[in-house]
């Protein structure tokens, strides 16, 4: 992220056009993490479909993957996984 | 493989600071699914201000406006005047703003907004209380439910007054289209906002958003309670078009009120005979419903 | 070119027009209504192909031209008293996100009681928006200025939105000769809007955004910076209008008579007619008054204010509002202007011509009388029908 130290560094205008991504990680934020066995694992998408945090993509094969940086520990994902692929793990 | 039941891009990043569970970011998350990315959201003071994250970031790969509280259906209506006299074609207008900033502080310009006839998108993400302000009473919330301005004590049995019926304050303006979409049916919420895309005119989403902190229930549950939320009949999945309703989602048998209400901490006050008596204004406004889409 | 006999309201409608605004979005409030429905009209009959939101009240009005320059379109609006105080959330909106926005105010009292009449308390208390503020004293000036603004308005340098006011009635409605610029002349002056910082389909931005302790402070400053670059656009602006039409308002501060003056007033609004012929009826009699009209309020033509102070001892300031002060805004602030000078002047506040009282002559010759008298009363409401031995009313 632009570090803005004095006025003169600033656009004119309060404009973002930065990406949320590249400043905050929002993996700090979570007391659990899912785990995802992907031998269960059906490939039906329920659990990318429905993280809030778009914490979970598809990898070239189809799987899920929990993109760590990012992911708050909802449990959204382990919740809806209907085969029961994913368990909340507690952090640390 | 399962082959993927809604478009694939992404229009929302990661790094955003809704509560874990938020269906706030769903909602956005399906509707820029369904419009892509030559699209310009407009939003009020609301949790999605904050959401947003602050300056310098921002959390949509799309253009997005902050617009004073009142006025989100005032300033679609902007945006689509100037891209109008610029003559930029090819671009999706959409005010997305809470209850609080439609159904109450909002409805002069939202009325307005439709009223004119603005062709724009207009989605209330209704997560029923001011919550960006800390989970204050709104008109969208549903009777009974504690907010901290209709605490439980005494005198106050949580919010008296019944929930606003926004989409029939819509409905009143003969939108081009208008619809209820529910962060828990996906599919259905993105293929409403895709048919809505290629429509011109007015038109309007009352998109359900579940909060955990606001309506006191563990985040992980927050698809499920919407999908109750649909499946009591508390919150329908419907469409108006041309002043014509159809039903969009209809199970043989509806889940009783109380399933939903349960697991909810902002209910958890409910005597039984209230809960009885909400049962029964579901029950009434289903059927109420269900007559008008047989008017066809 | 042939005059045109218009009222003040059409001056301002046929700035708009001239000016190829691209969207337009008012609310109709006596007495700017005539503005409205003459845009309506160049609009309807396809003289100017501009959009025309007619929102549901004067809070949004503001909005859509915030949203509508926001995409980088040039926008108008017009307001009046209680619309205009309705309006205030956003008026420091535009301002902040530095939206150019030209907007004509017909001044009119502030109710309660319901007044139509004129006075400037409707602008005089939107002086802290962030927008700049000129005070018309004739409908030509408003046709001129209302142009003029436009360019100042979308100057690189200043990015600020400009509001331009004429007295209810006095100007609004009653019609002056007045030499409408012909398109030709307009385009040559004012060209397309080139709108910077602005949210394009397509561009990942977010145009307003929330903002911590952090960095708040600084895009304040880019605004105060912005307000100090005005005056010097301005003069740019004008010598440039002079150029291509002839005409010169005479900057932020012009006099009248200040040559050699024992006493001064300052006016702002259509007062300034009626005190410069009391100026000459009083100059005839061998007294030395002049006259200063603060023609530019917003930003306060400090740098001519205190010129001002160093050639005359007695300034009297003419407030047509009241804001709630023990003493009238204008006066406060052109005080604050010459305090740091070494040599202050004698300094009167003048508060007169509320809810539509005309000022007379007789009222301004009885402002001049107190200054070269030395009165003692710092504030003096002239023409109020109070119970006293001696009346001040004409």
């Amino acid at each position: 992220m632009t570090s803005y130290e004095a006025q003169e560094d600033l656009p004119e205008v309060c404009i973002a056009t930065e990406s949320s991504e590249d400043v905050y990680k929002t993996a700090s934020w979570r007391t659990q993490r899912p785990v995802i066995r992907l031998e269960a694992c059906t490939k039906c998408n329920v659990c990318w479909k429905f993280c809030p945090d778009v914490a979970i993509e598809l990898n070239a094969d189809g799987y899920p993957v929990v993109r760590l940086d990012y992911c708050k520990g909802c449990g959204i994902c382990a919740e809806e996984c209907k085969p029961r692929a994913i368990d909340m793990v507690k952090e640390g | 493989m399962a082959r993927l039941t809604i478009p694939a891009e992404e229009y929302m990043r990661s790094g955003h600071a809704a509560c874990p569970g938020c269906g706030a970011t769903l909602a956005m998350r399906y509707v820029l699914k369904g419009l892509g990315p030559n699209t310009i959201v407009a939003i009020p003071a609301c949790c999605w201000t904050v959401i947003g994250t602050p300056f310098p970031t921002t959390v949509l790969k799309v253009a997005m406006l902050d617009n004073a509280f009142e006025a989100t259906g005032a300033s679609i209506s902007g945006l689509r005047a100037a891209a109008d006299a610029l003559k930029i074609h090819d671009v999706q207008i959409v005010g997305f703003a809470g209850d609080g900033g439609t159904a109450d502080i909002g409805i002069q310009a939202l009325s307005g907004m439709l009223e004119r006839r603005t062709d724009a998108i207009y989605v209330m993400y209704d997560n029923e209380a001011y919550m960006n302000t800390g989970v204050q009473r709104s008109g969208a919330t549903p009777q009974g439910a504690r907010t901290t301005t209709t605490p439980i004590r005494e005198g106050s049995r949580g919010k008296s007054e019944p929930k606003k019926d926004v989409m029939a304050i819509v409905a009143a303006h003969d939108p081009a289209y208008a619809a209820t979409v529910n962060v828990a049916f996906p599919e259905d919420f993105v293929k409403k906002v895709q048919k809505a895309a290629t429509i011109r005119g007015p038109r309007f989403f009352h998109a359900l958003a579940p909060c955990p902190p606001g309506w006191s229930f563990p985040p992980e549950k927050s698809i499920e309670l919407g999908r109750l939320a649909t499946d009591t009949n508390i919150f329908p999945l419907y469409e108006i078009e041309g002043g014509r309703y159809r039903i969009t989602r209809k199970l043989g048998r509806a889940r009783p009120v109380a399933e939903y209400l349960k697991v909810q901490g902002r209910f958890a006050h409910l005597s039984p005979a209230e809960v009885a008596a909400i049962q029964a204004d579901v029950d009434a406004r289903w059927k109420r419903l269900l007559d008008r889409e047989a008017l066809g | 070119m042939p005059l045109q006999v218009i009222s003040g309201n059409y001056a301002q409608a046929y700035a708009a027009k001239l000016a190829r605004v691209q969207v337009i979005s008012a609310y109709p409030i006596t007495p700017q209504t005539t503005i409205v429905e003459k845009l309506a009209d160049f609009v309807a009959s396809g003289e100017l192909p501009a959009e025309y939101i007619k929102v549901e009240s004067e809070h949004s009005a503001m909005q859509v031209c915030i949203s509508a320059a926001s995409l980088g379109a040039r926008t108008y609006t017009a307001s009046s008293s209680q619309g205009l105080l309705l309006m205030h959330e956003l008026l420091h909106w535009a301002s902040g996100i530095r939206a150019p926005i030209v907007m004509g105010v017909a001044n009119r009292a502030i109710a309660p009681p319901l007044s139509i009449w004129t006075d400037h308390s409707d602008t005089i208390a939107q002086r802290d928006t962030g927008w700049i503020q000129y005070y018309a004293e004739s409908n030509q000036e408003v046709l001129d200025t209302a142009l003029m603004a436009f360019r100042l308005a979308e100057h690189d340098d200043v990015r600020l939105p400009a509001m331009i006011t004429e007295d209810a009635f006095y100007l609004s409605h009653t019609v002056e000769p007045v030499d409408v610029p012909s398109q030709e002349q307009a385009d040559a002056f004012l060209p397309p809007y080139k709108a910077r910082d602005i949210l394009r389909p397509g561009e990942a931005a977010r145009l307003g955004s929330y903002i911590g302790p952090d960095l708040y402070m600084e895009f304040r400053y880019k605004v105060a910076r912005a307000m100090t670059r005005v005056p010097g656009v301005m003069a740019a602006v004008e010598e440039e209008y002079e150029r291509i039409t002839g005409r010169n308002h005479g900057g932020p501060l012009p006099t009248y008579r200040a040559d050699d003056a024992d006493a001064v007033l300052i006016t702002m609004g259509t007062a300034t007619t009626t005190a410069r012929s009391v100026v000459d009826a009083l100059r005839a009699r061998g007294e030395k008054v002049a006259l200063a009209k603060l023609r530019v309020f917003r930003p306060l033509p400090m740098h001519e204010l205190r010129e001002l102070a160093r050639t005359v001892d007695r300034i009297g300031v003419l407030d047509r509002s009241y804001t709630g002060g023990l003493v009238g805004a204008a006066y406060s602030e052109v005080a604050g202007a010459m305090f740091p000078a070494r040599e202050r002047p004698l300094l009167r506040n003048f508060i007169a011509g509320l809810g539509g009282r005309d000022i007379t002559p007789p009222m301004v010759e009885t402002m001049y009388r107190r200054l070269l008298d030395g009165s003692d009363s710092e504030v003096e409401w002239i023409g109020l029908k109070e119970r006293k031995e001696v009346t001040v009313d004409g």
